[in-house]
């Protein structure tokens, strides 16, 4: 009884925090702004399927590049699509591709930056030669070498966008870790005789965890932008999945006659990743973390 | 001092060095080879073992790795699959178009960074800094095909007033390339300088906080004076180092821009190269990228070191 009215006390200040990290970050008109783009979208995402007005890949050519009118909102692109159907539909696969995606460059990121933090040395060394020598490969080329020679299905985007989006987590997961590890309270862990485990468990991902979640929440943002230019270069998904990347790309050879086909898949990339990269901000300013001074590698 | 510019270079070749193994197993472990992605259905008898034989395929690969990097040191990358031409010269138009169109991005890019992020630091919250910053995290976070794409929609197909598509031969001359780049320029140099501009802004808010601005302050230092002669120069030294990593973080976001303007830079080369299956040029262009990287990289620290004294007696790790 007593037990359990402890663990139901931490459950609900565990929520509380949340809440009042979600508040903070409301609190600033950018993070209220972000914040509820990216609520919009993953809603969008989740009730789209069933409020489209039109069969995404029903191909009518007496509706060839209609204008926008009541009955096809953002008109019709060349081969006689709904646009707003392929606009609502089109962020589902680049959203839940990059969260997954993100996920796995969080993990392994997250991980081995801990690791390397802790143990120093020589293996820290090499691990991070290794890690600058794959940085300084150009995310792009090393992305649609993978895609090209392995395919473009999902079971291959997200495990290597997860992984060349982890390494830059290695290195903010390293210096966190160097800051905590000298700390007194890590040292008297050490002199308790705990385990290399209990302490990573207990004393440095709860340090450390701000840090990296922050740089992970920025990472999606990216990794949104690198599927999306993969997609708008046709080595993203295939089609006729709607995906606003591969609209783009297809409707920018007739953008002089039908700029609404362009637009509107515009209008919906650009806000969800305005969206993810002000609530990212909001969430770094909301525990306290700078990350303005940071380079975008 | 010298001893650090002389790790600094070591660590530099050794980056090379890994990255050249990363892309030779890369190429290697990956399903099929060269000739086999090449030459797909027609992947057979004679025409397979010719073209092994004119890659040197037919030999062990440490052997083709370790003589395929003493060729590349000097230049001479081997042969392209699909252009039956030496690497060497598919590369050096295109590198010399990639070139002009970088520096002219750069050359642009600074200046503007600079005032930019000089003016949002100085009236850090009031309406210049929210006005500009609002505009600096648009051009930043959108990606290039779609800034891209709305400077080719907007200036060159509702004004009409520059060509949108660059039609012209790889070897072309600067003079004739002029006009055509200005729209690839506006588009890489808008989001290079959004990204500095913010780092700017940060590097000199934090100067402005520091002890010794507030001790200029109080012993009535005049205002513009204490600026330049004790704000600005440190505040952009830590932002050379992130400029120099903005930059080579573009090298990616110029082939997205290269692909939407039809210009004949490296970028294009990179889609090409991979949509024709041409390993051997993949693998150059790999290694070249990451020489820029790191070559960029290596200035900013070299120059960074010579221009703060304090890190000529300090060990820097990293």
């Amino acid at each position: 009884m007593k037990l359990d009215n402890i663990y139901k006390e931490e459950k609900k200040s565990a929520f509380a925090k949340l809440s009042e990290i979600i508040f903070t970050m409301a609190s600033r008109p950018s993070g209220l702004i972000g914040l509820s783009i990216l609520v919009f979208h993953i809603i969008l995402a989740f009730v789209s399927p069933y409020i489209a007005p039109h069969d995404f890949k029903a191909i009518d050519p007496t509706l060839m590049l209609q204008a926008p009118s009541a009955e096809y909102w953002f008109g019709t692109d060349d081969l006689g699509r709904d646009v707003f159907t392929r606009t609502i539909l089109g962020g589902r696969t680049a959203l839940t591709i990059t969260f997954f995606g993100s996920l796995i460059a969080l993990l392994w990121g997250g991980l081995l930056g801990i690791f390397c933090g802790l143990v120093g040395g020589k293996i820290d060394d090499v691990v991070m030669r290794i890690v600058d020598a794959f940085l300084s490969i150009p995310w792009i080329l090393a992305m649609l070498l993978i895609v090209s020679l392995l395919g473009t299905s999902t079971e291959v985007l997200i495990p290597a966008l997860g992984f060349f989006y982890g390494k830059g987590i290695v290195r903010v997961a390293r210096a966190a870790t160097h800051d905590v590890i000298a700390k007194d309270f890590i040292v008297s862990a050490r002199a308790r005789g705990h385990s290399n485990f209990s302490i990573i468990w207990n004393e440095i991902i709860p340090n450390v965890r701000d840090a990296i979640l922050v740089e992970g929440a920025m990472r999606w943002s990216w990794m949104l932008l690198g599927f999306s230019s993969l997609s708008f270069l046709g080595f993203g998904v295939s089609p006729p999945t709607p995906d606003w990347g591969l609209m783009i790309s297809n409707a920018r050879g007739l953008m002089s006659f039908a700029y609404w086909a362009v637009i509107a898949p515009i209008v919906g990339l650009s806000s969800l990743i305005i969206g993810i990269n002000l609530t990212a901000d909001a969430f770094a300013k909301a525990l306290g973390i700078d990350r303005s001074t940071k380079a975008p590698v | 001092m010298l001893f650090l510019i002389i790790k600094r270079i070591l660590l530099g070749f050794i980056t090379l060095f890994i990255v050249s193994v990363i892309t030779f197993v890369g190429t290697e472990v990956l399903p099929g080879d060269a000739c086999t992605t090449y030459l797909e259905r027609q992947a057979f008898g004679e025409q397979l073992e010719a073209c092994y034989r004119r890659l040197g395929l037919n030999v062990p690969a440490y052997e083709r790795y370790v003589s395929w990097a003493l060729n590349a040191i000097q230049g001479d990358f081997g042969y392209s699959l699909s252009g039956e031409m030496p690497i060497k010269e598919v590369l050096g138009p295109r590198i010399k178009n990639s070139l002009v169109l970088a520096s002219a991005a750069i050359f642009i890019g600074i200046p503007i960074a600079l005032i930019l992020g000089i003016i949002t630091a100085l009236w850090r919250d009031k309406l210049p800094d929210v006005a500009i910053s609002t505009v600096t995290i648009f051009a930043m976070t959108i990606p290039e095909f779609i800034s891209a794409t709305l400077l080719i929609l907007i200036i060159a197909i509702w004004l009409e007033w520059l060509p949108g598509i660059v039609i012209v031969p790889t070897d072309v001359s600067f003079l004739e390339l002029l006009p055509n780049i200005i729209l690839p320029v506006v588009a890489i140099a808008m989001i290079m300088t959004a990204h500095m501009a913010r780092m700017v802004r940060s590097s000199v808010i934090q100067v402005m906080a520091s002890e010794y601005v507030q001790m200029a302050i109080l012993k009535g230092v005049p205002y513009w004076k204490m600026v330049f002669k004790h704000v600005l120069p440190n505040a952009l030294l830590p932002a050379i180092n992130v400029v120099a990593l903005t930059i080579a973080w573009l090298l990616g976001g110029v082939v997205v821009t290269e692909v939407v303007f039809n210009y004949p830079g490296l970028g294009r080369l990179v889609i090409e190269s991979i949509s024709n299956r041409d390993l051997p040029t993949v693998q150059a262009l790999a290694i070249i990228l990451a020489s820029i990287y790191v070559s960029i990289n290596l200035l900013a620290d070299l120059l960074t070191l010579m221009l703060n004294p304090r890190l000529k007696t300090l060990q820097i790790r990293k």
